[in-house]
């Protein structure tokens, strides 16, 4: 007993006398170092292509240059004002000078765009202002005087405190925008006027219909899927062909057809009023519907595949063990093979759900306005209105939701038994 | 080894039981089956002779294309597989992965609305029985292979049915857990009395678990004897050849001479053999004879049979020795001899007399010339 407590205690030493877990260590070290160095260039390319642009997306989305680069010595003075009543002489006479030289740069439109987003109102204002530069003044005049002259809204403390906000280089205003906040005087964030309010509905929105073309995504591709698991080898083959025959053409393809099929002059409604079915066409393009319809339809490979991978590495013993014990086959599909499959479903909803919340196209093309989701705000805030501020802060949302549903997901079903392959 | 007397009830019966599954070719040919209640029944034979079928069409998940099988005289034809009351046990064990151990035993439990406390004092007891009796709350995934294979054990058993079938249930275990398996099982069935139907195409775990052996070859039962009976007495070529080792000899018969056959080898020798087969004057015959049943040299003084061979290889195996000889221009005939009794003098290339009594040369089926 004695001998073996005490050989017990000793650490243990690899020949060379070294102790056998710093051995261990060392070695694991060195493995990994090695396989460090064998995927350094998939890294490298994934960096580059993949999370620099997050990080710049993430970066724009605060990102906030217009007033710091065009009223550079304005801003340096602002951000020592104490906010109480108008700033003092020597502000005037530096955004007198930073106006004089946006003129000649040719920048103050954007000055002027960015400054009117906060008070609607400041681009004439600036416009207004930057025309009159340089200013030609008495001696002895006071500039403050002057300014108020050619526009009295410069004698309200609002207008410099919108400026003094944006002294900065970076900002929340995109992201409280997108998340129908505004920031008060004090700089804390309050919620903005109901009529001003528009992101939170479409969030909800997005999330909302995300979650219903899930579950018919579900509702739809398990049976599917179970049957390609189950069916005999040569039909389970054509059948997995006919899944993934979407994939041979376009999603704008396939909604423009899902149109010809839905629209109140298409193939369906035509046919059920030939049939007498109906009298008047049914509304299934360019409504909710419609969405749905062709969303369903584009993402259901994306369940078929990780559930029917899972069912088929489900032995048809297990069924049969379950049956042979005295159970019911219906409910022994539930006990015992329905809960091997959740993993598999669960990768492929979050798939299919982490697709809708971005998606575009279909709701754009198949979608009336009340169908719209966030992407399509992306779209126009980068396409038609150039604010790469907004757009990236909804994108911003966006990938924290996703990121937040995969958290759940992984802690929920285990991350580490998700498997798309 | 208890052999089943032949007055014992019936408790499974196939009648002319025919099996298809494309249409074209039978699967099984015309069964006829009586399992005793209480035997260890195994179903032994090549890869494809259809052991798995019959077994399915047991337990329901195959349906006779034609023929009856009964269970305590109930037809099962038409009752479904979850009412048949039949344990299984499965090659790859179907343990159910997302439950504990004891959540897999307490299942068929559960479906038969036992209370909890019957529930869990019966779990323990089957745990015991397999001597695992501290894994219950362990996953399956955490269990070696030869626990898995005694956890799929007891829950076949835990709801005391009265036929558990095993199909194969060791193959997937190394030599030595499934030589200790096997005698684990036995022990089992003997200390349970529960009928169990076996089915493997290992000989030699037919020969030491069970009461009765049927041996299958294309869908058709061979033989159906206990072990001891198999192995001296086969009835056809078939199973003398698939069990256990054998020396086969062709011949002509000459004459019948009572149970016996006078019989001319291809030597031009004359042997006796036991006529197993019945045979027409003229025909040829193969017969068998065990390779422990040879004599030689001085031993084999005293047989019916006796003949010239040829020493061609020396072959060693620790508790005895084979050799390999030419006999009756054969030059495949092996001959056991315990290392006790082997002559230290003997060399390859020696002539020494070969022997036999005319009881152990069995003639069976005859051979199309
Ligand atoms: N579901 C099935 N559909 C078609 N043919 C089958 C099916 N199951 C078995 N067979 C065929 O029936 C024959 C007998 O199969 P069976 O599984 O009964 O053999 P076995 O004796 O159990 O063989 P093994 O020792 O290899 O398990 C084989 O030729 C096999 O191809
Ligand atoms: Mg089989």
């Amino acid at each position: 007993m004695m001998s073996e407590s005490l050989v017990m205690d000793a650490p243990l030493t690899a020949a060379d006398g070294v102790p056998l877990a710093v051995k261990l260590k060392r070695q694991a070290r060195l493995k990994q170092l090695k396989a460090l160095g064998l995927i350094a260039p998939l890294a490298l390319f994934l960096l580059l292509t993949f999370l620099l642009p997050i990080g710049l997306l993430l970066k724009r989305s605060v990102d906030n240059p217009e007033v710091v680069s065009v009223l550079p010595q304005t801003s340096r003075l602002l951000a020592d004002w104490d906010q109480r009543g108008l700033p003092s002489e020597a502000v005037f006479n530096a955004l007198a000078a930073d106006l004089t030289r946006a003129r000649e740069e040719k920048t103050v439109p954007e000055l002027a765009k960015r400054l009117n987003m906060e008070i609607s109102g400041f681009r004439s204002l600036i416009q207004r202002t930057a025309r009159k530069m340089p200013l030609e003044l008495a001696p002895g005049a006071s500039v403050r005087d002057r300014f108020i002259e050619i526009d009295e809204r410069w004698g309200d403390p609002d207008h410099w405190h919108a400026i003094a906000r944006n002294a900065k280089s970076w900002t929340p205003y995109y992201v409280y925008s997108a998340l129908d906040l505004r920031e008060t005087k004090s700089g804390t964030p309050e919620l903005a006027p109901e009529e001003e309010r528009a992101f939170l509905k479409i969030f909800g929105r997005t999330l909302w219909m995300s979650l219903w073309v899930t579950i018919w995504c579900i509702a739809l591709g398990y049976p599917i899927a179970y049957w390609l698991a189950t069916l005999p080898k040569r039909q389970s083959n054509l059948l997995m062909i006919l899944v993934l025959l979407p994939f041979w053409t376009s999603v704008l393809v396939r909604v423009a057809a899902w149109i010809v099929l839905l629209q109140s002059e298409g193939l369906i409604n035509r046919a059920l009023m030939g049939l007498g079915v109906i009298d008047s066409p049914l509304p299934l393009a360019f409504n909710r519907m419609g969405v749905y319809i062709a969303m369903v339809h584009i993402l259901l490979p994306f369940i078929i595949l990780p559930t029917y991978s899972v069912m088929k590495s489900i032995p048809a013993t297990y069924m049969r063990a379950a049956i042979s014990l005295g159970d019911h086959p219906f409910a022994a599909f539930w006990k015992i093979y329905f809960p091997q499959t959740v993993a598999g479903v669960a990768a492929g909803a979050l798939l299919v759900f982490i697709m809708c919340i971005g998606y575009y196209i279909t709701p754009a093309l198949l979608g009336g306005p009340e169908e719209q989701m966030v992407s399509y705000f992306v779209a126009f805030y980068t396409n038609v209105t150039i604010n790469w501020g907004m757009a990236a802060a909804l994108g911003s949302l966006l990938l924290v939701a996703t990121m937040t549903l995969y958290a759940v997901y992984s802690k929920l079903v285990g991350a580490n038994r998700l498997s798309l392959g | 080894m208890s052999i089943a007397p032949p007055s014992q009830d019936v408790l499974v019966s196939f009648r002319a039981v025919q099996k298809s599954y494309d249409g074209e070719s039978l699967i099984v040919k015309n069964l006829d089956l009586d399992i005793r209640r209480g035997e260890f029944l195994t179903l032994l034979g090549p890869s494809g002779s259809g052991k798995t079928t019959c077994l399915m069409m047991l337990a329901g998940f195959e349906t006779p294309t034609h023929g009856e099988i009964r269970l305590e005289d109930r037809l099962l034809n038409n009752v479904p597989p979850h009412k048949r009351d039949i344990g299984m046990v499965f090659q790859n064990y179907a343990l159910f992965p997302h439950m504990t151990v004891a959540e897999n035993l307490a299942y068929p439990l559960t479906i038969r609305k036992l209370s909890k406390s019957e529930i869990a004092e019966k779990v323990k007891k089957a745990l015991g029985m397999v001597k695992l009796d501290n894994f219950g709350h362990r996953y399956p995934g955490q269990l070696s292979g030869g626990q898995q294979q005694r956890v799929a054990l007891a829950r076949a058993l835990v709801f005391n049915p009265k036929l558990v079938l095993m199909d194969e249930p060791l193959g997937a275990l190394d030599k030595q857990l499934r030589e200790h398996m096997q005698l684990e099982i036995k022990h089992i069935h003997e200390s349970l009395g529960v009928t169990v139907v076996y089915v493997t195409h290992d000989q030699s775990e037919a020969l030491t678990m069970s009461d009765r052996v049927a041996v299958f070859k294309d869908g058709i039962i061979q033989q159906i004897d206990a072990a001891n009976v198999l192995y001296e007495a086969p009835a056809n070529s078939f199973v003398a050849n698939f069990i256990g080792e054998n020396n086969t000899l062709a011949g002509e018969v000459l004459a019948a001479e009572g149970d016996y056959y006078a019989v001319r080898l291809a030597g031009g020798d004359v042997v006796r053999a036991l006529a197993v087969c019945p045979s027409d004057k003229g025909a040829v015959t193969s017969m068998s004879i065990r390779p422990e049943r040879v004599r030689l040299a001085d031993q084999a003084a005293g047989c019916e049979n006796r003949l010239a061979g040829r020493l061609a290889e020396f072959i060693y195996f620790g508790d005895h020795v084979r050799l390999r000889l030419e006999v009756a221009g054969q030059n495949g005939f092996m001959v056991k001899v315990p290392v006790g009794q082997l002559d230290s003098g003997w060399r390859v290339g020696d002539t020494l007399d070969v022997g036999w009594s005319a009881r152990d040369l069995r003639a069976l089926d005859p051979l199309a010339a």
